[in-house]
């Protein structure tokens, strides 16, 4: 007779000490965990509860302008940089890690239209309905303290006057070439007073335009008359025109498909298009009840953000046709302006209530490690912090032992130790290992059950302004109106004699070349 | 032929072949890739193909990976017990295999006799199958018969004797946590979610008690309970009372998740299917039922036997049921199709599978334990023991992760070695017998966070996320069935009698057609609309086909051109 019988000694499972971690032992048999399909459904619905829990979008607001924001632009040097100009003609550089005015570029006499940085990071280029274009010096903000009373203003290095108000400026991605548009298109060089080369075909104003980031003699620009226009530079000539049913605000052109560009239009609605095939838009981003004022495509390239004349900020899939998320406020008034920050993780908005908006890109992101320290600790290494520390508590112990010091005096060396050491590194909350891995299963299980309903129900669920919510309802009221007609127009006709065009297609009304 | 068994002892010692052990990873991988993958050839949509093709390799790996963590990373292995030459294992006593065994397996054998005359400790007798006689004063005294429960993890165990005995035992080191005498009769105690808590059902209501005995709910909406069931996942305790009411209540919230008459006579026969958490009856008629909590009829209704079914019991997957009856018959049951697999004369009081799949059958003071031997649900005889002096076996059950069949009989609790019975490898985030109170803590936070909906119990619970299939369009013959059938119910019909004048058999026949003629009318509608769709798909197409030249002037212009 052969026998053995399972048996445990406890010894072997559990810990020696105290200070030894538990054991742990896996047995990944499917047999002891009935209903794991359940179990993981339950997850995922409990996953979608806590984004929505956790999504507080808002970071802050950064005051200092004392009218409307009309126009931003990134700092592509610097993460934490960014220029904004206003109605009354102020230019604002902005730290926003500590959320503050670093310099004032003061000059403008009428509004700001628009803003550009070169890819260096340090030229602006200004432009504004006083009919001047201004270059500035943009300072090394590391250099600057950013304390509040030693804010300062600089200088233009140069001042173009030119004949007509700007709309808007854009600044080539590879080259010191810029374009203004106004009543025509001008491209200027840094160092010339007059533009190089102008572009005009049609009469009306030219309102934005955009370089391509890929091809850096190519450029996008939008008109009043509902125009939308490509030009590139080696040419004398425009290349293309197309033209909508209604007028785009903004351009933006995806980076990482540099083919592709979204146009912000006055109709509510987004249309991305392949540059090559203009007769009909990729997608039709709907969602706005409200003129889209602009534009900007995430360094990623895989989502954009928009801001609307109706007060809010929406996010958008590159190719989804309904918007991800919806951000707004109670104080924020008509969105003119936004920007994803050069990392993909914010959004930045300005707005007509003087405000600009930090918001982050992924309402329910838990931010990472952000350790602080001051500048005169740069030079100091951790590992000497610890030293000194150490050095502290050494003393502190023998003080106690030795001298018999009493016991309220060692607190009063503890609170001094740790006022210091809590100083010097402001820490906070930190994603640990174990955290990530969490995040992580839980982006899983959310995607395996993002079909079913009650999953999909509270991941789209959204909280609307009431004015935002009706005039939707009332949109979509309007459009099924529409469609309705349309069906029985066709079903009372001749079969084939009516076609309907998809929203694709129908909103734009030629292209010209 | 010395040479030969040489040459088979040289191949049983080689070290296994790299091909060997592929071969053995791919058995175990089937168990982690739980089902076979989709037939993804027959997919037309490219983009969908490969994104499943992605999954696809992504489980194989995860599986591989899960095979390979059993094969190499397991700590323990399974007990077996092997019978040599002439030895039937079910002739090997439980003495003999104390023998074999080491001295902390020796020490699970026992056998616990109440009341104890001595005021030590009961638990203190630990002595292999000695048992101390009782006085006659003292039997007229009997507490039993005694009912069990485990935990999960298997390192605590519920007592309860029928004369109000309560109790908490500790067994690993086999002492005993906390006594207390309800003075009331007591028909069956269990586990809630973890050591902490456990429901009794007592003479008039169940009650539930913390480890240390204080009596923290008394559930008077149940009324007298005869069985107690817990379902860990969803936190639901489910109970049958005398009257035949299933009930089952939210031990979170409190609330009665379900109430329901099962009208079929009183029955203390209920079991848990571990795998789905569907609650099973047995009946005095020989039916077995299986509820959910959210709907008042039962899930099936199988008549098992003729005659009353006297005990149930499930296998952990979920597939295998083992119903005994008092028509002399233990039967197996594949849950999937509802057909019997195997039929076992026999009687038993009680049944209980086994982790590994042993089928434990008590009757009177015999025990005997079956085993699949062969892997194709052919049970057979693998153990038998029997009580001494003839204390009848109330209860059994087996202790999770251990190799030991706990016994409830008529004088208190025996605990018997089944080698092969329990799982040897315990998963530490599943069911931890080493847990600590930080442990454990943690573990019931995470547990309630994950507490399942009571919707999500149901017959098969991979049907969860997916999609339900396509209803087909009946064929045409079967459309004509079901006319055929309506109208010969219409003219089924019974009319009325009628005052005189208005019951002319002229009349009657006009009624009785038009009756007909109204049930014959939603069908016919649906042929006309149907045909009217073809008809105007028929246009469609035609349009594109050219005419003759001197047709042309005669066809339908298109308002557009």
């Amino acid at each position: 007779m052969k026998v053995k019988v399972i048996s445990r000694s406890v010894d072997e499972f559990t810990r020696e000490r105290s200070q030894d971690l538990q054991r742990v032992f896996r047995n990944y048999d499917p047999s002891l965990r009935p209903q794991e399909k359940a179990v993981e459904y339950v997850r995922a619905l409990n996953a979608v509860k806590l984004d929505k829990i956790f999504a507080r979008p808002f970071i802050g607001a950064l005051d200092g302008h004392i009218d409307a924001i009309s126009c931003m632009t990134k700092n592509p040097s610097q993460l934490k940089g960014i220029f904004s100009g206003s109605m009354d003609g102020d230019i604002r550089l902005w730290d926003l890690a500590s959320r503050q005015t670093v310099c004032q570029f003061p000059g403008h006499q009428g509004a700001v239209r628009g803003l550009t940085a070169s890819t260096d990071g340090k030229v602006l280029v200004s432009c504004g309905t006083d009919a001047c274009i201004r270059l500035w010096n943009v300072p090394n903000t590391s250099l600057v303290e950013s304390d509040d009373s030693t804010k300062s203003t600089i200088e233009p290095a140069s001042v173009f006057v030119w004949k007509n108000a700007f709309w808007g400026v854009d600044h080539q991605w590879d080259g010191d070439l810029f374009a203004t548009v106004g009543a025509q298109v001008d491209i200027w060089n840094h160092n010339r007073s007059q533009p190089i080369n102008s572009f005009e075909w049609g009469t009306d104003t030219v309102i934005s335009v955009r370089f391509n980031p890929g091809e850096p003699n190519l450029l996008a620009t939008s008109a009043s008359d509902r125009s939308i226009i490509l030009y590139d530079l080696r040419m004398a000539s425009p290349v293309r025109k197309m033209i909508m049913m209604t007028k785009t605000n903004s351009i933006c052109w995806n980076p990482m498909e540099p083919i592709n560009f979204t146009a912000a239009n006055e109709d509510g609605n987004c249309y991305s298009y392949d540059t090559r095939k203009l007769d009909e838009a990729k997608c039709v981003h709907k969602d706005h009840v409200s003129a889209v004022m602009d534009i900007d495509y995430s360094p990623t390239g895989r989502e954009f953000v928009t801001g609307s004349y109706d007060r809010t900020v929406r996010l958008f899939q590159y190719n989804g046709g309904h918007s991800k998320e919806i951000y707004h406020t109670k104080r924020m008034q008509r969105v003119f302006c936004v920007k994803f920050s050069g990392d993909g993780s914010y959004v930045i908005s300005g707005s007509d209530d003087t405000n600009l908006r930090i918001w982050k890109a992924k309402a329910s992101e838990q931010l990472g490690v952000v350790r602080y320290l001051p500048c005169f600790l740069h030079y100091l290494d951790l590992s000497e912090i610890i030293n000194v520390s150490e050095h502290i508590l050494s003393i502190m112990w023998r003080c106690l032992f030795h001298t018999k010091m009493n016991l309220s005096f060692v607190g009063l060396y503890t609170y001094i130790f740790f006022t210091f050491i809590y100083d010097y590194f402001v820490i906070m909350p930190q994603i640990l290992p174990r955290e990530r891995k969490k995040h992580d299963y839980h982006e899983a299980v959310k995607k395996r059950y993002k079909h079913l309903p009650e999953v999909n129900r509270i991941a789209r669920h959204r909280h609307l302004p009431r004015p935002i919510f009706k005039a939707s309802a009332l949109m979509r009221v309007m459009t099924d109106a529409k469609k309705r007609k349309e069906d029985k127009r066709k079903a009372h006709s001749a079969p084939g004699s009516i076609t309907t065009q998809p929203l694709r297609r129908r909103r734009i009304i030629k292209e010209v070349e | 032929m010395g040479k030969n068994e040489e040459n088979d002892a040289l191949t049983k010692n080689k070290p296994a072949t790299e091909k060997d052990i592929l071969a053995e990873l791919e058995l175990k991988m089937k168990k982690y890739l739980r089902g076979e993958s989709a037939n993804l050839e027959v997919l037309k949509d490219k983009k969908l193909k490969g994104q499943l093709a992605v999954k696809e390799k992504l489980y194989g790996k995860s599986a591989q990976a899960a095979a390979k963590a059993e094969k190499w990373l397991m700590p323990s292995e399974g007990g077996y017990l092997e019978a040599e030459g002439l030895e039937k294992t079910w002739r090997i006593k439980q003495e003999t295999i104390a023998h074999e065994v080491d001295i902390s397996s020796s020490r699970k054998q026992y056998d616990i006799i109440l009341p104890v005359w001595s005021d030590v400790n009961p638990l203190i007798h630990q002595t292999v199958q000695q048992h101390i006689t009782p006085t006659l004063s003292i039997k007229s005294m009997q507490l039993g018969p005694y009912t069990l429960d485990f935990t999960s993890s298997g390192r605590y165990m519920a007592v309860g004797g029928r004369k109000g005995h309560l109790g908490i035992v500790d067994m690993i080191n086999l002492s005993l946590i906390r006594e207390l005498q309800v003075r009331e009769t007591v028909r069956d105690v269990v586990f809630l979610h973890n050591e902490l808590f456990f429901a009794a059902a007592q003479k008039k209501y169940p009650y539930i008690y913390n480890r240390e005995g204080t009596e923290l709910h008394c559930l008077k909406e149940h009324g007298p309970v005869l069985r107690l069931q817990f379902l860990k996942n969803h936190f639901l305790l489910a109970t049958l009372n005398k009257f035949g009411q299933l009930r089952y209540q939210d031990v979170t919230m409190g609330s009665m998740v379900g109430n329901f008459r099962t009208g079929l006579g009183r029955t203390d026969v209920m079991q848990v299917n571990p795998f789905n958490g569907v609650v099973s009856l047995g009946h005095s008629g020989g039916t077995v039922t299986m509820w959910k909590p959210t709907s008042s009829a039962p899930l099936v209704k199988m008549l098992c036997h003729k005659g009353p079914v006297s005990a149930l019991a499930f296998h952990s997957n979920g597939h295998l049921m083992a119903t005994a009856g008092k028509d002399k018959k233990i039967k197996l049951w594949d849950l999937r199709k509802f057909e019997v697999l195997q039929t076992l004369p026999g009687h038993a009081n009680t049944l209980d599978f086994s982790q590994k799949g042993l089928l434990a059958c008590g009757n009177g003071s015999l025990i005997q334990v079956l085993r699949d031997v062969s892997g194709t649900q052919n049970y057979s005889r693998y153990m038998t023991h029997s009580m001494v002096k003839g204390y009848q076996v109330g209860k059994l059950i087996f202790r999770p992760y251990e190799d030991v069949l706990g016994i409830g009989h008529s004088t208190g609790w025996s605990s018997i070695l089944i080698p092969g019975a329990g799982e040897p490898n315990f998963d530490s985030w599943v069911a931890n017998p080493f847990e600590t109170s930080k442990q454990r803590r943690e573990k019931e936070i995470r547990a309630l966070l994950d507490k399942l909906p009571p919707e999500t119990i149901m017959l098969d619970p991979s049907k969860i996320g997916t999609v339900k299939p396509k209803r087909e369009k009946p064929t045409k013959q079967e459309r004509e069935a079901e006319v055929e059938a309506a109208v010969e119910a219409a003219k089924g019909m019974k009319l009325k009698k009628k005052t005189k004048g208005r019951n002319k058999p002229g009349k009657r026949v006009q009624k009785k057609q038009e009756a007909v003629s109204r049930v014959k009318r939603p069908y016919l509608e649906q042929k006309i609309q149907e045909e009217e769709n073809m008809s105007r798909k028929k246009q469609k197409t035609s349009e594109g086909v050219e005419l003759p030249k001197s047709l042309q002037r005669f066809a339908r212009k298109k308002a557009s051109s």
